[in-house]
């Protein structure tokens, strides 16, 4: 049997590429990583997400050697490799800043790396021409960085890291200084990039949506820990926490306390005119407060009563219209605003519910999580 | 009705006009009565002969306009080239000059980096203490360091209580003390420039040559140094230009053994009261300098290219 879907995350005999154990870093009275222990394998394309100051930059800086940890070990393919310098480490860094350097051209910017390293004067130039193919730079090579547009130097900057081929490649905020287009597009060109070299490209961002779009996994991290890694499916659709639900995408959360009602089954009293029912896999005691996270794409937004568990009445307060989506705010009878979205299939002229408007809200049972923090 | 609406649209053009042309006449009147005017009286004096009168040259405009300028010939020139006195002088100058540039050079670019990498809330004092030596004058800060280096002075005394020496160290009026002049009252002027070239230095830069493979060492030569070029260029031309026709260092701290060209200007035209001598003397210094000068001034503008 082939195994198509890569997982190694989920398969005990794979060796992790690295691995963090208990890893601590102090600066001052200043944790910026706290007890972090973490697997990251061969090949994939892992994301650190979180807000500035969460700590992932600093465990990127760890990983590339510019910063040693307070405690705890990492190993890079199985070596332990605190103390050992930059330079003297099979990992890359593009940096956000793309720090080129602008003294030198393009060719001898990617090119710097390999000279260090006494490659052959062949060896090398085929090695700078492949890396100037890759990232479609051909024409450019003469060129001195300022001369280039953002987007050009962000792949000069990504050629750099990639020409000494590295067994792991840092990406801090590779996107951020570009605009929205063109990041979409690069988004895309890094996937294949990173496909067609096999490296392992751990990247730093605050973009849930860049995180989402490029990962084979996210680690959304606050406060120096990191508070859930799995796939962008699973952090999406089963975030552990409500910070986790509340970090990626929209989220409506109902709490109160709950009651079991059937296998699976819980009944949420939130407040409202009647208690709402979701199913779990995880067992929650009689009467715990839980929250229960529900994406806005997942309500349903109708004039009369639908059939169903969940159904609440509520008057519509606000519509966000984005052009495909549009985000109705409705608001419960004890205050708490929902927001329901739904796709535009119908002309806007046609829109079905306007400002004011009575309606019904819907979901069920499966479409929230029931997370107890 | 054109002309209605023309005149006084020509009158503000005419009035536009008249205001750019002051604003370029003004810095330059200003060259030319305090650049070009005086520069033309020096050489039209090292074309005279000198003379015991008032003033000790002729001819001058009380001979006539026509005799003035017929008289006038290359003869202080000629003998500029006949008395090896002022080559010998100038080779040394340009000898004195070049080694006291990379002295300051060797002490000023450390002190640079240092201040460039000290704590942000350091840097505007380090900087006001490399300034701080201006507010007291020239002469006096010279004058000081000959009680400090004279047989009797502070640094003999103190390497003798040290026990470094037993003999006094013979300092004072050597080329050694003219050096320490130089190289004390220039190093700002070399600080300065590179200072401002290290402080706009990406520190990331110097880690992303790490991350490639360079040691600390490696990345100081490979960016580091080729990044404070314009600085360290500019730092050197601030040093070598006025140290090439320095006069009170050498007299004060020099000995009769140093020769440089200010000093045997100073000579020509106060002991020897020969003007037209001292003049030719100052106009070849100058044609010299200029050399110096427009290599520096294009270097500022290929500085300034590269950031635009």
């Amino acid at each position: 049997m082939v195994d198509t879907v890569f997982a190694p995350w989920d398969d005990p005999n794979v060796a992790p590429l690295i691995s963090f154990k208990n890893v601590t870093k102090r600066f001052g009275d200043f944790v910026a990583i706290d007890d972090l222990t973490l697997d990251i394998f061969e090949r994939e394309f892992f994301a650190l997400l979180g807000p500035s100051g969460c700590g992932k930059t600093t465990m990127m800086r760890l990983l590339a050697g510019f910063e040693n940890p307070t405690s705890g070990s990492m190993l890079l393919s199985g070596h332990d490799i605190a103390g050992i310098p930059p330079n003297k480490r099979a990992v890359n860094m593009m940096f956000q800043s793309y720090a080129l350097f602008p003294h030198l051209s393009v060719w001898e910017n990617i090119a710097f790396g390999l000279r260090r390293d006494g490659v052959v004067k062949d060896v090398l130039n085929a090695r700078v021409e492949e890396m100037l193919k890759l990232t479609r730079l051909e024409k450019f090579g003469r060129r001195k960085p300022h001369q280039i547009s953002g987007g050009q130097r962000q792949r000069v900057a990504l050629a750099r890291s990639l020409a000494k081929a590295p067994k792991l490649l840092l990406l801090d905020e590779p996107l951020g200084a570009l605009d929205k287009k063109l990041r979409q597009d690069t988004q895309f060109e890094l996937m294949d990039i990173q496909e067609q070299t096999g490296t392992t490209f751990v990247i730093v961002t605050h973009d849930q949506e860049e995180a989402m779009t490029v990962a084979s996994r996210v680690a959304v991290m606050d406060e120096g820990r990191i508070i859930q890694v799995a796939t962008p499916e699973k952090i999406y659709e089963a975030p552990n926490s409500v910070y986790v639900a509340d970090f990626i995408g929209d989220v409506n959360i109902l709490t109160g306390p709950v009651k079991a009602a059937g296998v699976d089954t819980y009944s949420l009293d939130f407040g409202g005119t009647e208690p709402v029912t979701a199913n779990s896999d995880r067992a929650f005691a009689e009467g715990e407060t839980v929250h229960l996270a529900i994406r806005p794409e997942k309500i349903g937004i109708h004039a009369e009563r639908p059939d169903g568990p969940n159904t609440v009445q509520g008057k519509v307060l606000d519509i966000a219209y984005l052009g495909n989506l549009s985000t109705y705010h409705v608001q419960l009878p004890n205050g708490q605003i929902i927001k329901a979205q739904t796709t535009n299939t119908r002309r806007i002229s046609r829109r079905a519910f306007t400002w004011e408007d009575l309606v019904w809200i819907s979901w069920s049972a499966t479409a929230g999580v029931l997370l107890d923090q | 009705m054109f002309g209605l609406v023309g005149a006084p649209q020509l009158a503000f053009c005419w009035i536009n006009d008249l205001r750019r042309f002051v604003l370029i006449a003004l810095p330059y009147f200003w060259l030319l009565a305090l650049f070009l005017v005086p520069f033309v009286i020096v050489f039209k004096i090292a074309l005279s002969d000198a003379a015991l009168a008032i003033p000790p040259y002729m001819p001058t405009m009380k001979d006539g306009l026509s005799a003035m300028f017929l008289q006038l010939d290359f003869e202080n020139f000629v003998f500029l080239t006949e008395d090896d006195l002022y080559w010998k002088a100038y080779l040394s100058s340009l000898r004195i000059a070049f080694i006291s540039t990379v002295l300051t050079l060797l002490f000023g670019y450390p002190i640079a980096y240092a201040m460039a990498r000290a704590p942000h809330e350091w840097r505007a004092t380090l900087m006001m203490l490399i300034i701080l030596p201006f507010w007291t004058s020239f002469l006096i800060r010279v004058y000081a360091w000959i009680g400090i280096l004279s047989t009797e002075g502070l640094l003999n005394r103190f390497l003798f209580w040290i026990g470094v020496i037993s003999e006094p160290l013979t300092i004072l009026n050597t080329s050694t003390a003219v050096y320490i002049g130089i190289v004390y009252t220039y190093i700002p002027f070399m600080i300065l420039p590179i200072y401002a070239a290290l402080e706009r230095l990406d520190a990331s830069l110097i880690e992303a040559a790490e991350d490639l493979g360079c040691s600390r060492m490696k990345a100081f030569w490979l960016i580091t140094i080729p990044l404070s070029k314009g600085g360290i260029v500019a730092g050197c031309f601030l040093v070598f230009i006025p140290a090439l026709g320095e006069f009170v260092i050498p007299s004060l701290l020099g000995g009769s053994g140093t020769l440089m060209i200010g000093k045997v200007l100073f000579e020509e035209f106060f002991s020897n009261r020969d003007w037209p001598v001292a003049s030719a003397v100052a106009v070849i210094l100058l044609l010299i300098l200029i050399v110096p000068i427009i290599l520096f001034q294009r270097n500022e503008q290929r500085q300034q290219d590269a950031e635009g």
